[in-house]
């Protein structure tokens, strides 16, 4: 049976296996792109024809969303990573055989990614992101220096303990469904769960939802156990940052909205979002504050990508249409602009040779259109008009406020913090005067542009297309 | 099946959590690898023993692997591993042992009170297993934080599994699916763990996870 859903998870899995055994490096790139834009394709098959949900595959508004998200930043990134991985194959960092693997391991990861959004029974969900752990460990792991293998590790540690507890949250969940749904695979399916969810034991959701949100919650970055992800961003390859921070977290917070939708189905089951504004704040608050003490710039924007979740969790915790409505907004624009920006800073360590921030001064006089493509993206990502996400945040404040006024403070707090942290880095990233040697740019600035130019009409005029599925969505999500 | 079952099943889930107790005080790292042995032994008789009386087939599959896989092949790996690092010596640990045994009694005590009163309507086996499951996890987590060695870490991991799988075989009918499927993330985890070994041995002629925190990035590059 082969519709639309099949094709997008056989597509990567088919390049995957393939790229493994492809040798000459440009070749493997070239292949690399073909296999996302295929990818892509397939997905946006899905908006014109959707395929039938079975026990195995779901595919509704909410997914296709992202599952469309997903592929397209899979594919620009792929595009960025042709031109990042030459360049690194010229300076010598990447062995043909670890390049190899490279470009497999980059379709697995696009395949795990797919197969979490559209799985519909909770165990493969569950492997899906195991998965999507698995080879990303690997990935960072690349280069093999010391702190690349030190953050693969702690990586390995953090996320592995997070989805065991996951998967202890996901046995328990079926252990609520199993006295109505009866023994079998329906008590995973989720689906089925949705309509039987009010007549599961609530202090059984409650607890299983504990595990699931700390679980997946590990992945999407949320404090306490954030601290696998500065680690692994700064380590990796930059193509794989911008899929961390594009791709990953979103999936991750994907998982714990759909437990959440369980829970809000059940009338007596505790009220998920509480736990999810406590947490989503104070991810918020600290990232903002860790901001300020980065001096590398990966970690930076990663820990940009951290108080974003935290911004983005919060919203969803509020709940109700206008946040929910923000929500979704600010996960594809968030997604949209840090891997813009993953790109821009991949080519100005590149240009620079270095991933200090003392060490990268003045970028729109070393490279202009560089310089300037970054300015926008952190322009865009610090929340100012006329960029996309100016217009989420400000939702994502007032809906607070018209909710509950008092929680809009920190709130508040947190977005100024982190727009400070931001601006300052800006100035000396982009002006001054540029210190140390620089090298010309070789490669193409394209999909950062098409990012930034989307980031931008979002912000400026939303298809009302668009708006109406966003509004259906967010009423899903309840 | 009645009573029997019951007691069994109840035995063999008390003596994980016994020896998830044990793991967290040993010293050396050979003991430290055979309790765990010792508890994937345990791990497959509960599993076969549930298959038997829940009458599901498909657990003494998983008995099978928890039996071959990490009752024999990866301790006897592990032991090869050390063997031919050369690291025989005690491994250093946060706590001292009488307060990681404390911190122990305590977390068991905590995951007694998270799951019993739940489950109103699912058997009293189903919750007690689940409640010696989560005891075994708390545990594994407990193990994980308060070694400092790698091998113990990944003794921590794999003990952790153990418990999930716990309490995967201790609810009536959860699909194949799940625990086949640990079975494997356990086994490919071991892969790269056993690549991070070697990465870890040739850039650092020790395997003690400390020496890694020098190269926190933000320090002195």
């Amino acid at each position: 049976m082969l519709n639309g859903a099949v094709l997008v998870l056989l597509v990567p899995a088919l390049f995957a296996g393939l790229l493994l055994l492809v040798k000459p490096e440009r070749l493997a790139a070239r292949l690399n792109c073909v296999g996302s834009a295929l990818t892509l394709a397939a997905a946006l098959s899905l908006i014109v024809s959707r395929p039938q949900s079975g026990p195995t595959l779901l595919v509704d508004d909410f997914n296709v969303y992202l599952v469309v998200l997903t592929a397209f930043v899979g594919f620009t990134t792929s595009l960025f990573s042709a031109g990042y991985i030459a360049d690194e194959v010229r300076s010598g960092r990447l062995t043909p055989l670890r390049l190899r693997f490279y470009h497999a391991m980059f379709q697995a990861f696009l395949f795990t990614m797919l197969l979490a959004l559209l799985a519909n029974n909770l165990g493969l969900l569950w492997v899906a992101v195991e998965g999507a752990t698995l080879t990303t460990v690997l990935m960072v792991s690349l280069y093999r220096t010391p702190a690349a293998i030190e953050a693969a590790w702690k990586y390995f540690i953090l996320c592995g303990v997070g989805i065991a507890l996951a998967l202890f949250g996901t046995i328990l969940m079926y252990l609520a469904a199993q006295p109505v749904l009866g023994s079998g695979a329906a008590g995973m399916t989720w689906t089925e769960l949705l309509e039987v969810a009010a007549e599961v034991d609530p202090r059984i959701l409650n607890l299983a939802f504990i595990f699931l949100l700390v679980g997946y919650g590990t992945k999407v970055g949320l404090a306490p156990l954030n601290a696998w992800l500065p680690d692994a961003h700064a380590e990796g390859p930059t193509p794989i940052s911008a899929v961390l921070s594009g791709l990953l977290l979103n999936v991750a917070l994907y998982a714990v909205l759909r437990f959440k939708m369980l829970l809000a189905a059940n009338g007596a089951a505790m009220a998920p979002g509480v736990l999810m504004t406590v947490m989503g704040l104070g991810t918020l608050l600290l990232a903002a504050l860790m901001l300020y003490r980065r001096r590398d710039v990966k970690r930076f924007f990663a820990y940009s990508s951290i108080e974003q979740m935290g911004i983005i969790t919060f919203a969803f915790g509020l709940g109700g249409p206008l946040a929910n409505f923000a929500g979704l907004l600010h996960m594809a624009l968030h997604s949209l602009t840090k891997s813009a920006i993953f790109f821009a800073v991949g080519h100005a360590i590149h240009a620079k040779g270095s991933q200090r921030i003392a060490d990268i001064t003045g970028l729109t006089v070393s490279h202009p259109a560089l310089g300037w493509s970054l300015l926008l993206g952190i322009v865009a990502i610090a929340g100012l008009p006329p960029f996309g996400l100016f217009m989420s945040e400000w939702m994502i404040v007032s809906g607070t406020v018209g909710a509950s006024p008092w929680l809009a403070l920190p709130l508040v707090l947190g977005l100024l913090l982190g727009f400070g942290a931001l601006i300052l880095r800006a100035q000396s990233l982009c002006f001054g005067a540029p210190a140390g040697d620089s090298r010309p740019l070789q490669a193409s600035l394209a999909p950062i542009y098409v990012h930034l130019l989307l980031v931008a009409a979002i912000g400026l005029w939303m298809p009302a297309p668009l708006v109406a599925w966003f509004h259906s969505v967010a009423r899903l999500l309840g | 099946m009645g009573e029997i079952g019951y007691d069994v099943a109840h035995l063999l889930g008390t003596s994980i959590l016994l020896v998830s107790f044990a793991l967290l005080y040993q010293r050396r790292l050979t003991s430290l690898i055979n309790a765990f042995a010792v508890q994937s032994v345990l791990l497959a008789a509960a599993a076969a023993w549930q298959g038997w009386i829940q009458a599901s087939p498909h657990l003494y599959l998983t008995a099978l692997i928890a039996l071959v896989l990490k009752a024999v092949v990866i301790p006897v790996a592990l032991h090869r591993i050390i063997a031919r690092l050369g690291i025989h010596r005690t491994i250093e640990r946060v706590l001292g042992v009488a307060s990681t045994l404390a911190l122990a009694v305590g977390l068991v005590a905590l995951s007694l009170a998270l799951v019993l009163p739940l489950a109103g309507e699912a058997a009293a086996l189903t919750r007690e297993d689940l409640a010696l499951a989560l005891s075994v996890v708390l545990l594994a987590l407990l193990m994980m934080i308060s070694r400092r060695n790698a091998i113990g870490q990944v003794v921590g991991f794999m003990s952790l599994e153990n418990g999930l799988i716990l309490a995967a075989i201790g609810v009536k009918g959860m699909p194949l699916v799940v625990e086949m499927s640990v079975a494997f993330a356990v086994m490919v985890a071991f892969i790269i763990f056993g690549v991070f070994f070697f990465q870890i041995r040739e850039r650092f002629d020790s395997l003690d996870v400390q020496y890694l925190e020098r190269f926190r990035g933000e320090g002195d590059r």
